[in-house]
C-alpha cells in the first residue's frame, strides 16, 4: 500500500503543520475548524467500524456524542473538572449507553436496526431536553473545560489541537488493527454473509455487541472532545441530523476504509464551512452536492483515491 | 454411541411452511463412513431436509439425534462445533474476502473464541497454515490470493467445499454440490468427493445421478407431496 503511506504521511505532516501556518498567517479560525473535523472524524471512524465494517446501519450514533458530552458536562457543572475522571466517565458511560442499546437492537436487522437505533437516540435527546438542571433544550455554558494534572491545557487552542489530532490517529490506528484482527475478520464475515458465518460455527451476535460497545466508547471520547471544542452542552450533540451528518461522513468518506471518516469528515465540513460563508442559503447547494458525490464516488472518498482493496 | 448406533438418526422429522409439508415424517439413519443419497424432484423439501439437520431451520416434530445426543434444538453453529458441516446448493462464499481468508475463517470458527483484537488475523499461522492444506485437497492453491467473487463458478463450488472441510468435520451436509458445473466439472467433482468418502460420513442431496450412483451407498427418495 505505497499510496497509502504516501496518504498517511502527507495527512500528518500537513495536519501537524496547521498551527504554526494558520497562526503565522493570523488565521486561528482554522485551527478551530480543522479541530472540530478531527473530532469528527473520531466520531465517524467509530460509526465507521460497525457501519462500514459491521453492516450495522446504525442511525444513532449522535447519542454516544450525547452522553461523552453530558458525562464531562454534568461533572464540571458540579465543579468536578478532573480530566481523567470525566473522560473515563465520557467512555465507560456510552461503552454502557451502547451495551444496552446494542443488546437489543443487535436482534433485529434492516429497517428494524436502523428504526430502534434512531428511536433509543431520540429518547436521550428528549432526555437531554428535560434535564432544566443542565439548561434544558438551550443547553448551558462549560463551567471549564477538562484539566489534565496540567500535562495538557486545553484553553491553549494550539495544544488543545495537537491532543485532538493525536487521539484521532490513535483512534483511526486502533480501528485499523480491530477490523484486520480476528475479531474484526468476524465483524466482517457477518456483514458479508451471516448465514454462513453460523453454518460454519460462528455466532455473530456477541462480537457485534463488542463492536457496538467499542464503537460506542470511541463516540463517547468524541463526544469529550466536542463539549470541550464548544465548551458548550447542548442536547443538540444528540439531534438525529447529526447522526446523519456522521452517516454521510462514513459514506462519503468511503465505508469500511482506515482513511474514509478522515476524508468524509473534512469533506461534509469544509465544504459546509465555505458555502455557509457565501450564502446562507447553504444548504440548498449541499444537498445536491452531496447527491452527486453519491452517484459519482460509489465507494467513497477514499476507494476513488485508493482504488485497490485496503 | 455403541458401535452399531447410527451417527445419525432422524425420527418422525416434519416441517410445514403454510399448508405445504415439506417434511412429512422423514425417518433415517446414517452410519458412521457411509454417504447417503437424498434425490427426488425439486421442491420435494430435500434443501428443507438440510437445514432442520444443519440447524438452520426448526423442525416442527420430530427428533435428530447425532453421536448419541438429541441435537433436535441446537442452533447451526452449535451444530458445527459437534461436527455437522452444511455446503450450500446456491454458493455462499464471502465474496469479498479472498480464498484463503474464506478458509481462515472456517479454520477460526474451530480454534477457540475470536475476542483477539490486535494481531492481524492474515498473520495467524495457526490459521493459514491449515487453509493453506484444505486449499491443496481441493486444488485451489493457485487462486488463494484471489477475491471469491471473482472465482469462476467451478472454483466457487471447490471453494465452498473447502469451508466445509475446514470445520474438521465428522458428517457432511453437501447440497447438490455438482448444481450449475459442466461435464467435466462434475467428473472432477465426483473423483474429489469419492476420495472424501473414504474418510467422511456423508449427506449427498444431487440431481446428477452420476454422482448419486457413483457416490451413494444408500440412496433415500423423497417424493412430491
Amino acid at each position: 500500500m505505497r499510496k497509502g503511506q504516501l496518504f498517511w504521511g502527507a495527512a500528518v505532516v500537513l495536519l501537524a503543520a496547521l498551527p504554526p501556518a494558520a497562526l503565522a498567517l493570523q488565521q486561528p479560525f482554522y485551527l478551530d475548524l480543522v479541530r472540530r473535523v478531527m473530532i469528527f472524524a473520531i466520531a465517524a471512524a467509530s460509526l465507521n467500524l460497525i457501519l462500514g465494517y459491521g453492516g450495522m446501519v446504525s442511525f444513532g450514533h449522535a447519542a454516544y456524542l450525547g452522553v461523552g458530552g453530558y458525562a464531562v458536562g454534568v461533572l464540571s457543572h458540579y465543579g468536578i473538572d478532573n480530566g481523567w475522571l470525566q473522560w473515563a466517565l465520557a467512555i465507560g458511560a456510552s461503552a454502557l449507553a451502547a451495551a444496552a442499546i446494542g443488546a437489543i437492537s443487535i436482534r433485529t436487522s434492516g429497517i428494524y436496526f436502523i428504526m430502534i437505533t434512531l428511536a433509543f437516540t431520540q429518547m436521550l435527546y428528549y432526555l437531554g431536553i428535560s434535564l432544566d438542571e443542565y439548561g434544558g433544550d438551550d443547553g448551558m455554558r462549560l463551567a471549564t473545560r477538562s484539566r489534565f494534572s496540567g500535562l495538557v491545557d486545553l484553553d491553549s487552542p494550539v495544544a488543545f489541537y495537537y491532543l485532538v489530532l493525536a487521539l484521532m490517529l490513535l483512534v483511526l490506528y486502533l480501528s485499523h488493527r480491530i477490523v484486520r484482527s480476528r475479531f474484526g475478520r468476524v465483524i466482517r464475515a457477518a456483514k458479508s454473509n451471516e448465514a454462513r458465518t453460523r453454518a460454519v460455527g460462528l455466532s455473530p451476535y456477541a462480537y457485534k455487541l463488542a463492536a457496538f460497545v467499542i464503537a460506542g466508547a470511541m463516540g463517547g471520547l468524541a463526544g469529550a472532545l466536542l463539549v470541550n471544542h464548544t465548551a458548550y452542552l447542548t442536547p443538540e450533540f444528540m439531534n438525529w441530523t447529526r447522526s446523519g451528518e456522521l452517516m454521510f461522513m462514513v459514506i462519503l468518506g468511503g465505508m469500511a476504509t482506515t482513511a474514509g471518516p478522515l476524508l468524509g469528515a473534512f469533506a461534509l465540513l469544509i465544504v459546509e464551512d465555505l458555502l455557509s460563508g457565501w450564502t446562507e442559503h447553504w444548504q440548498v447547494i449541499l444537498g445536491p452536492l452531496l447527491v452527486l458525490a453519491v452517484v459519482f464516488f460509489k465507494r467513497g472518498i477514499a476507494g476513488s483515491l485508493f482504488h485497490d482493496r485496503e | 454411541m455403541t458401535a452399531n448406533s447410527p451417527m445419525l438418526e432422524i425420527r418422525g422429522l416434519i416441517k410445514s411452511f403454510g399448508a405445504l409439508r415439506a417434511t412429512d415424517q422423514v425417518d433415517l439413519d446414517v452410519r458412521e463412513g457411509e454417504t447417503h443419497a437424498i434425490i427426488g424432484p425439486n421442491g420435494a423439501g430435500k434443501t428443507t431436509l438440510l437445514g432442520q439437520l444443519s440447524g438452520t431451520l426448526r423442525p416442527d416434530a420430530g427428533a435428530i439425534r447425532f453421536a448419541g445426543e438429541d441435537i433436535t434444538r441446537l442452533a447451526a453453529p452449535a451444530r458445527s462445533h459437534r461436527g455437522i458441516a452444511r455446503s450450500f446448493q446456491i454458493t455462499s462464499v464471502y465474496r469479498d474476502f479472498t480464498v484463503l481468508e474464506n478458509v481462515a475463517l472456517a479454520v477460526q470458527a474451530h480454534a477457540g473464541h475470536s475476542f483477539r483484537f490486535w494481531r492481524a488475523a492474515d498473520e495467524v499461522p495457526e490459521l493459514a497454515q491449515p487453509a493453506q492444506r484444505v486449499l491443496e485437497e481441493v486444488g485451489l492453491t493457485a487462486r488463494s490470493g484471489v477475491l471469491a467473487a471473482r472465482l469462476s463458478h467451478g472454483e466457487q463450488r471447490q471453494l465452498e467445499i473447502a469451508m466445509v472441510l475446514a470445520t474438521r468435520p465428522k458428517l457432511l451436509l453437501l447440497d447438490e454440490p455438482a448444481a450449475g458445473a459442466g461435464a467435466e466439472e462434475t467428473q472432477r467433482l465426483i473423483r474429489f468427493l469419492g476420495g472424501l468418502k473414504r474418510r467422511h460420513t456423508m449427506v449427498l442431496v444431487e440431481h446428477d445421478m452420476d454422482a448419486v450412483f457413483t457416490l451413494a451407498d444408500r440412496v433415500h427418495v423423497v417424493l412430491d407431496q
